[in-house]
């Protein structure tokens, strides 16, 4: 193999985006949606183990598509940047726009000074007090950051994913809703679907990752969307709001009611330990211990495109 | 403070060890990042410097049919000062466990604060939480790294308990360990107490205390044992109705652990205090 003696500044970014965009439309799409009582994520991912959603902090939370190794070391990052933060300052000095500007950085980073881009594309969320202070961020895999107002549609046929949800989202809707709208965006494109577009199939339950930041939780507002409450958001919609369950995990609180059990360190009450009264506070399983799966991107990206480009822009 | 401008802004992205995937631990995450930030890691003191910081002092957990609850007494003193009538000795440490701290109060504090991260740290990168004899261990490790400052008057000594998701069918669900100043780890059977008033408070836990009592009953033997060492140890806070301050007592049982109402500890106490001064009126008619 000859080495190219030189490729101009564009046409390496090209290629490298080029080599990212291909990886991340490969695997399937994930939606996040802001609804009345906070955000929502919904990724059709059929594994229940390696997650493509996540738990950042109190009131953030991640997704991710594209290769799972990387995402997966990102949201661990992201974790790490959080938790450090919240110890060394408190708690309320942990926002989702430090966590998502590191994103960036890091993904810019990459994107320039590494031979091969990172195949990402993350949302770091943040739920506010009221409806308007909701926060979704976009972060592509050139480290491009965008504020996005009402949802982010990111991975697999994403353009065909947002123009449905443009049609459909409006605002203020409940969790059932906003639940049923993203998931008729997502199932009309999902090659999952025998038919396609059009035949009104549903993604099931088992085909979706499904989680919430509620703002009306008391303290960690993320928490996983599983079993029996997933099955009745999807299927029976006059049930009305279900309270999102804890997930199945035998270590998992049961209890999801705001304010039941008690939570950790009190935002209210800075520099001391322990919530003041009782607040909620419990855990949700979130990512698997291995790579390779989740985004799918695996299958196929390393066959060509390097040594491909390579040539092309020997001159 | 170098680590802290540098990595903790993520002014310039991750540094490289934020993207290192090894490693689940919060404290060891610290110790590569941030040092300076870990108890333990700093300089000790040459002489003894145990009048520096208030002491924290009783606390006394007990089992029951549902699991297991904690409470803490309100005081901390500096030699013969009262330095806080007010401070609460007894934290969550996630949704299924507490804990209760006795001796050195501004490490002890600063310790279950990086315990709390540990713990939360942990679920978030795993996805699952640790079981407790993993977080009893671990907090053992945090002990022991206190040992230097321990033997220069800075002693901390936690008693930590939780609700065991593992129990075995028919084992009681509630669980409680001690520890020593040295990181030694011991199960405790039925009750436990730890600080200046651990010997009364226990005392007084060996009379009331019985296996398979409800929630209610267990939080009178916890109110009567802090009530007790309170009335022989000088470092012990009784309750006190002119303030409206009261034993903090924290409940973990299958839903989660919760803390009692400042209201239902009052009215444990009241009656505790009720029942006492009844029965001394007795003895005073009796002509005792």
């Amino acid at each position: 193999m000859t080495m190219p003696y030189y490729a101009s500044p564009e046409q390496l970014m090209r290629d490298r985006s080029e080599y990212a965009r291909k990886g991340i439309s490969r695997g399937r799409s994930v939606a996040v949606l802001t609804y009345a009582d906070g955000v929502l994520f919904i990724a059709e991912n059929p594994s229940s183990t390696l997650h493509k959603v996540g738990e950042l902090y109190d009131r953030i939370g991640f997704a991710a598509v594209g290769r799972y190794s990387e995402f997966e070391s990102l949201r661990v990052a992201g974790v790490r940047l959080a938790d450090v933060r919240g110890y060394s300052y408190n708690r309320r000095d942990v926002t989702g726009r430090v966590i998502a500007n590191a994103y960036a950085q890091t993904l810019g980073e990459i994107f320039t000074q590494q031979t091969k881009p990172y195949e990402v594309e993350l949302c770091v969320a943040e739920v506010g007090a009221e409806p308007d202070a909701d926060q979704l961020f976009r972060l592509t895999f050139d480290g491009s950051i965008v504020d996005e107002p009402d949802f982010v549609v990111m991975g697999g046929q994403a353009d065909a994913v947002t123009g449905h949800l443009r049609e459909n989202f409006r605002h203020g809707l409940d969790l059932a809703e906003a639940l049923m709208v993203g998931v008729r965006a997502l199932s009309a494109v999902s090659p999952a679907m025998a038919g396609g577009n059009g035949n009104g199939q549903l993604l099931t339950a088992a085909q979706l990752e499904v989680a919430v930041l509620d703002r009306r939780r008391p303290k960690r507002a993320f928490r996983r969307v599983v079993g029996a409450a997933l099955g009745t958001l999807l299927g029976d919609r006059s049930a009305g709001e279900v309270a999102p369950q804890g997930a199945t995990h035998p270590h998992s609180p049961s209890a999801s009611q705001p304010g039941t059990p008690a939570g950790l360190g009190d935002p209210a009450a800075p520099d001391t330990v322990g919530g003041g009264d009782g607040s909620g506070e419990g855990s949700g399983p979130q990512a698997g211990p291995a790579d390779g799966v989740g985004g799918g991107t695996d299958g196929g990206t390393d066959g060509g495109t390097g040594g491909g480009t390579d040539g092309g822009t020997a001159s | 403070m170098d680590g802290l401008t540098q990595s903790h802004t993520g002014r310039s992205g991750f540094p490289p060890a934020y993207l290192d995937r090894v490693g689940s631990s919060f404290t060891d995450f610290l110790a590569v990042t941030a040092p300076d930030l870990l108890p333990g890691r700093r300089p000790l003191p040459t002489v003894n410097a145990g009048d520096l910081t208030p002491h924290g002092t009783t606390i006394v957990a007990v089992t029951y049919a549902g699991g297991v609850l904690m409470g803490g007494d309100r005081r901390a003193t500096m030699g013969n000062l009262i330095s806080s009538r007010d401070i609460e000795k007894v934290y969550p440490a996630d949704s299924w466990s507490v804990i209760g701290i006795a001796g050195a109060a501004g490490i002890a504090i600063e310790m279950v604060r990086l315990y709390q991260v540990e713990l939360e740290h942990y679920e978030k990168i795993e996805g699952l939480t640790l079981s407790l004899d993993g977080k009893a261990n671990r907090l053992a490790q945090m002990i022991r790294g206190n040992l230097g400052a321990a033997l220069q008057g800075l002693a901390v000594v936690p008693l930590f308990a939780g609700f065991d998701l593992d129990a075995a069918e028919g084992a009681t669900p509630g669980r409680i360990f001690s520890y020593d100043v040295t990181g030694g780890n011991y199960e405790e059977r039925g009750y436990a107490a730890v600080g200046s008033g651990s010997l009364f408070a226990k005392n007084s836990l060996k009379k009331t205390w019985r296996s398979g009592l409800d929630a209610g009953a267990a939080t009178r033997t916890v109110v009567e044992a802090l009530y007790d060492a309170a009335d022989d140890d000088s470092a012990t806070g009784g309750p006190d109705p002119v303030r409206r301050l009261y034993p903090i007592v924290y409940r973990v049982d299958a839903e989660g652990a919760v803390r009692l109402t400042d209201a239902e500890v009052a009215d444990v106490a009241d009656a505790i205090i009720g029942e006492r001064a009844a029965a001394d009126r007795e003895n005073v008619d009796r002509g005792a």
